[in-house]
């Protein structure tokens, strides 16, 4: 849309005249202060004033991290503007800093000329400590390349809750909805969904929900005041131009779970989802336990494994077996997904993935599962992969994974990220009846032509076999994980038959890829000196970035790849129009090694592992190297 | 389980034997299982339709390939997760879940546990020969201390697991002990059939190779009587031909065994088997062999709610004048809309 070069291009807020197209502003404070709930309700204000937005969502992994520590830091970054966002922005204009810490851990990230908003109520001898300073930053002039406003929030808080008699506790608690008063004057924004939200919120407890909208309005109020006095200014962001249609927000957990939902309905199905408690996966299980009426059971399992086997237990039965998992979990139910492919039964298995290895950063972001998902199990174990590039795209590679599973008898693997499963993005809301439905067949007669016993592993066309459900009057077989017979099913392995049947999976899943779109060039030119290829999360980075090296002049172009295993048919020959390929990873380069195995390509490797997402600048900077 | 069987289907033992070749070696205590099996389903009016075998890995796990019904040999010690998938999705199916020392104490031993303290409806068949058969001999957490083996040359130290122990402490609700060869076998598997809930039954099983006769102490002919103690709902716990009784040493709380003169086990205050007493469970679960005869037959039978009743009579509940509108969900929460004409959006 319109102009493309605005991802966190904006001049920063204060001082500014000019309006910028966007603006990118960081909540940040203690894991207590409830800056993901600020943030949660900030970013349904900006969707609802029409702009375009992307959320990044950093927390500790620790639920109640000691106060006023570093590693206690929470925050949410939002970029938001009157032109098409992809990413929550490289760098904040406006950073609201709730003590210390946050100032500390938030600060180096600022925009030169940006905004610090600090609660000097909580720079105390003690917090500072905490915090590691030795003086407060804002008396020391170290803060003189930023605008700030510190003032005593807390105080002010205290203040605005007077009324209702609250423990000194309680009214602090407030601060995040003064803050968020404050933020909503700053950006023009309509007070009265959030009025509405924290009366449902505190249905049961109206004190609370009139000292929190006190808060929110003495925020807000505040704003009107100091106006003239300080660097504060009101900026109002138009809408972005949007096709006509009805929006929401989405988190990548949401839309994969309401994509699992219309995947299911679409193959005619009830779902089955087992699910065991991990970081950063969680959500997905807590959306769908909240849907049963949708013909959805959620078992929570005693364990990673027992999740898988109950999900293939449920497709042996008859239903579309999902589970859910991050890396370590993951890699728990290796031995089942092994059970899922020879028994040749539909299962999806989301990633939602975290740095690793092992525990690693529970709550960062990294595509570090590529190999894991492609690779990581024991024997010659091919599944198909997907990978989602956004939180809204998300629901249409789960509608995708559910349709490969029950068309292919087979696992699926659908990799999100922590980055995609907490973003939010606005989402056009589909219409159900877009999708065309893959209803799942049963076999209901003895397919044996001979007259013989059922034959459970005679294949299709497409090397598929039937799904015979138990029950089935006539049509009793057993399966397993054990190599079997050609047709029969039957324990077999001699060297012939396995030779057959593992070509016969391959080839199954190979031809997954005659059943998906060709891959097309995302942005820029089907040929020329220099290609980016991504897949996942970097999705908007890489966009941006090649967009902005186009906009000057440069000739690259950006292929982002949904299909990971098998990989569209036509992409090695795509990828060889292109003089140089670079591919950017949340890891060491591991789509890298599938590209080069499988075309011989010259893939060069771009690769960070911080747990942070690819800002767009470290991104035009690689282009401008790989093309210099 | 099954007191909602709709129809009693007849069929035969014949009925029950699938076309593939049995791979147990010669002699082992499998087949005599097997064959329990396959005469007692006939007798329950069993559908081999409607019946699935599940099973984890081990010489016993091979077990439903042998059974003409529906049947998935799974993986190690994952059987009783994916019979828990199997009856969610279809609580009508017939499930009988067959597993071993190795499979379900000890790899599966998490699973086996939750399936127990969830209830699920099922019948577990643990054939304990405390032995890894299938792996060429290595000890099982149910071999006695001592047993020597490959792995453990000097002879195993740690203490044996007591399968029926551990499914009382899970929270099983039916738990029952047989004997391969024993004739007893079908009627324990009949009760556990009947038993609406976990049914959990220990069948010990002679492994001719690894660990041959490893029961013999109280399975020979020549020691049954007098080492095998029957329990009987309502029935005084007697052995040895009604010549020694279990009575209950009130002062130290222990069983104690006491020998009955004339048959009068009312004097020697012999105690009558309660299934539903879980204080008389626990002390048969650990009532140790040899200072004690073995206890057989059906330990306890207390039926609760199952597991599948409660998950599918909540969801069942919670769908109750509820539509599933697909795009009134999509379209949930907070929602705005563009109106107009607008530049394409990308």
């Amino acid at each position: 849309m319109a102009t493309v070069l605005a991802d966190t291009d904006s001049t920063a807020v204060p001082g500014g005249t000019p309006v910028p197209e966007a603006v990118v502003v960081r909540f940040a404070g203690d894991s207590g202060d409830g800056m993901q709930l600020t943030g949660g309700q900030f970013t349904l204000s900006t969707a609802l004033a029409g702009n375009d937005l992307a959320t990044f969502p950093d927390f500790p992994a620790e639920i109640r991290a000691p106060q006023g520590t570093l590693f206690g830091v929470s925050a949410f970054q939002i970029n938001f503007g009157s032109t098409s966002i992809e990413t929550a922005g490289d760098a904040p204009d406006v950073l609201i800093a709730m003590n210390p810490a946050a100032l500390k851990t938030n600060l180096s990230a600022l925009k030169p000329g940006g905004l610090v908003i600090a609660d000097t109520g909580e720079f105390t001898k003690r917090n500072l400590e905490k915090a590691k300073y030795d003086v407060s930053p804002i008396d020391d002039g170290s803060l003189a390349k930023w605008d700030v406003l510190a003032f005593d929030i807390s105080a002010l808080t205290l203040e605005s809750v007077k009324p209702f008699g609250l423990g000194n506790k309680e009214a602090l608690r407030c601060k995040n909805m003064w803050t968020l008063g404050l933020a909503l004057w700053m950006f023009d924004r309509d007070r009265a969904p959030i009025v509405q939200w924290l009366n449902d919120k505190f249905r049961k407890n109206p004190v609370l929900a009139e000292a929190n909208i006190a808060a929110l309005n003495a925020g807000h109020a505040y704003g009107e005041t100091a106006e003239l006095a300080g660097p504060l200014k009101k900026l109002h962001l138009d809408p972005v131009p949007t096709a006509p249609g009805v929006y929401r927000t989405v988190t990548g957990a949401e839309a994969v779970s309401l994509g699992l939902v219309a995947g299911a309905q679409l193959a005619e199905l009830p779902m089955f989802f087992g699910g065991y408690p991990i970081t950063p996966a969680s959500a997905i299980l807590h959306n769908l336990a909240k849907l049963k009426e949708f013909g959805v059971t959620t078992f929570q399992a005693e364990d990673e494994i027992a999740a898988i086997c109950s999900a293939i237990g449920a497709s042996y039965a008859g239903q579309l077996g999902v589970t859910s998992s991050s890396g370590p979990g993951i890699a728990l139910k290796g031995e089942a997904m092994g059970l899922a492919i020879m028994t040749e039964l539909p299962l999806v298995i989301v990633n939602s993935q975290r740095g690793g290895p092992s525990t690693g950063l529970p709550t960062k972001t990294e595509q570090s599962d590529l190999y894991q998902a492609v690779y990581g199990r024991n024997g010659d174990a091919p599944l198909p992969v997907i990978a989602a590039r956004s939180p809204a795209d998300a629901f249409e590679c789960a509608i995708e994974a559910c349709r490969i599973a029950v068309q292919y008898m087979t696992p699926v693997i659908l990799l999100t990220d922590g980055y995609i499963g907490n973003a939010a993005e606005p989402w056009a809301v589909p219409d159900p009846s877009a999708y065309a439905p893959f209803p799942a067949k049963f076999l209901a007669e003895n397919n044996n032509a001979e007259g013989g016993k059922v034959l459970p592993y005679k294949r299709d066309a497409n090397g598929v076999r039937p799904w015979i459900k138990p029950g089935t009057p006539g049509l009793m077989h057993r399966i397993g994980g054990i190599e079997k017979a050609i047709d029969t099913g039957d324990l077999d392995y001699s060297p012939v038959v396995h030779q057959a049947q593992t070509d016969a999976r391959k080839a199954k899943i190979d031809g997954v890829a005659k059943g998906i779109p060709d891959q097309e060039v995302t942005c820029g030119t089907e040929t020329g000196k220099l290609v980016v290829v991504g897949w996942g999360s970097t999705y908007g980075p890489i966009i941006q970035a090649v967009r902005r090296a186009r906009a000057k002049g440069l000739d690259v172009s950006h292929v982002h790849v949904r299909h990971i295993w098998p990989l569209p048919a036509n992409l090695g020959e795509l990828l060889k129009g292109y003089e140089r390929v670079l591919v950017p990873e949340m890891n060491t380069g591991q789509f890298k090694t599938v590209l080069r195995d499988q075309y011989l390509v010259d893939a060069k490797p771009l690769n960070k592992t911080s747990g942070q997402p690819f800002t767009i600048a470290e991104l035009e900077a690689a282009i401008e190297a790989a093309l210099a | 389980m099954n007191d909602m069987t709709p129809i009693a289907v007849k069929t035969t033992l014949k009925d029950w034997e699938s076309d593939q070749e049995v791979r147990w070696c010669p002699g082992c205590g499998d087949y005599a299982i097997l064959k329990a099996v396959q005469r007692t389903l006939p007798e329950l009016g069993a559908d081999p339709a409607n019946t699935v075998f599940v099973s984890g890995i081990g010489c016993s796990s091979r077990f439903p390939y042998y059974v003409e019904s529906y049947g998935f040999h799974t993986i190690h010690g994952r059987a009783p997760a994916v019979a828990t998938g199997v009856k969610l999705a279809n609580p009508e199916l017939d499930i009988w879940l067959v597993t071993g020392d190795g499979d379900g104490m000890s790899i599966g031993g998490n699973h086996t546990m939750h399936l127990l303290r969830r209830n699920l409806n099922c019948q577990v068949m643990l054939f304990n020969n405390e032995i890894y058969g299938l792996t060429k001999g290595q000890y099982s957490p149910t071999s006695r201390e001592g047993t020597s083996s490959p792995t453990t040359p000097l002879g195993s130290v740690d203490r044996p697991a007591l399968p029926c122990a551990f499914a009382l402490g899970s929270g099983a609700r039916f738990i029952a002990r047989a004997y391969d060869t024993g004739k007893q076998l079908p009627d324990v598997l009949k009760a556990a059939y009947y038993h609406r809930g976990a049914a959990f039954v220990e069948i010990f099983q002679n492994c001719i190779v690894y660990n041959k006769d490893r029961f013999a102490d109280f399975t020979e002919k020549a020691v049954a009587d007098s080492h095998q103690l029957w329990l009987k709902d309502g029935e005084p716990m007697l052995f040895a031909k009604g010549t020694k009784g279990i009575t209950l040493d009130r002062e130290a709380l222990t069983l104690k065994v006491v020998d009955v003169v004339d048959g009068d086990w009312q004097a020697a205050g012999v105690i009558t088997h309660n299934v539903k007493n879980k204080a008389i469970a626990h002390m048969l679960v650990e009532m140790p062999f040899g200072p004690f005869p073995m206890a057989l037959g059906v330990l306890f039978d207390d039926a609760r709610p199952t597991y599948e009743d409660a998950v599918l009579g909540q969801d069942a509940k919670a769908r109750e004048g509820k539509v599933a509108d697909l795009g009134k969900l999509l379209a949930k929460g907070q929602t705005w809309t563009v109106s107009g004409t607008a530049a394409d959006p990308i």
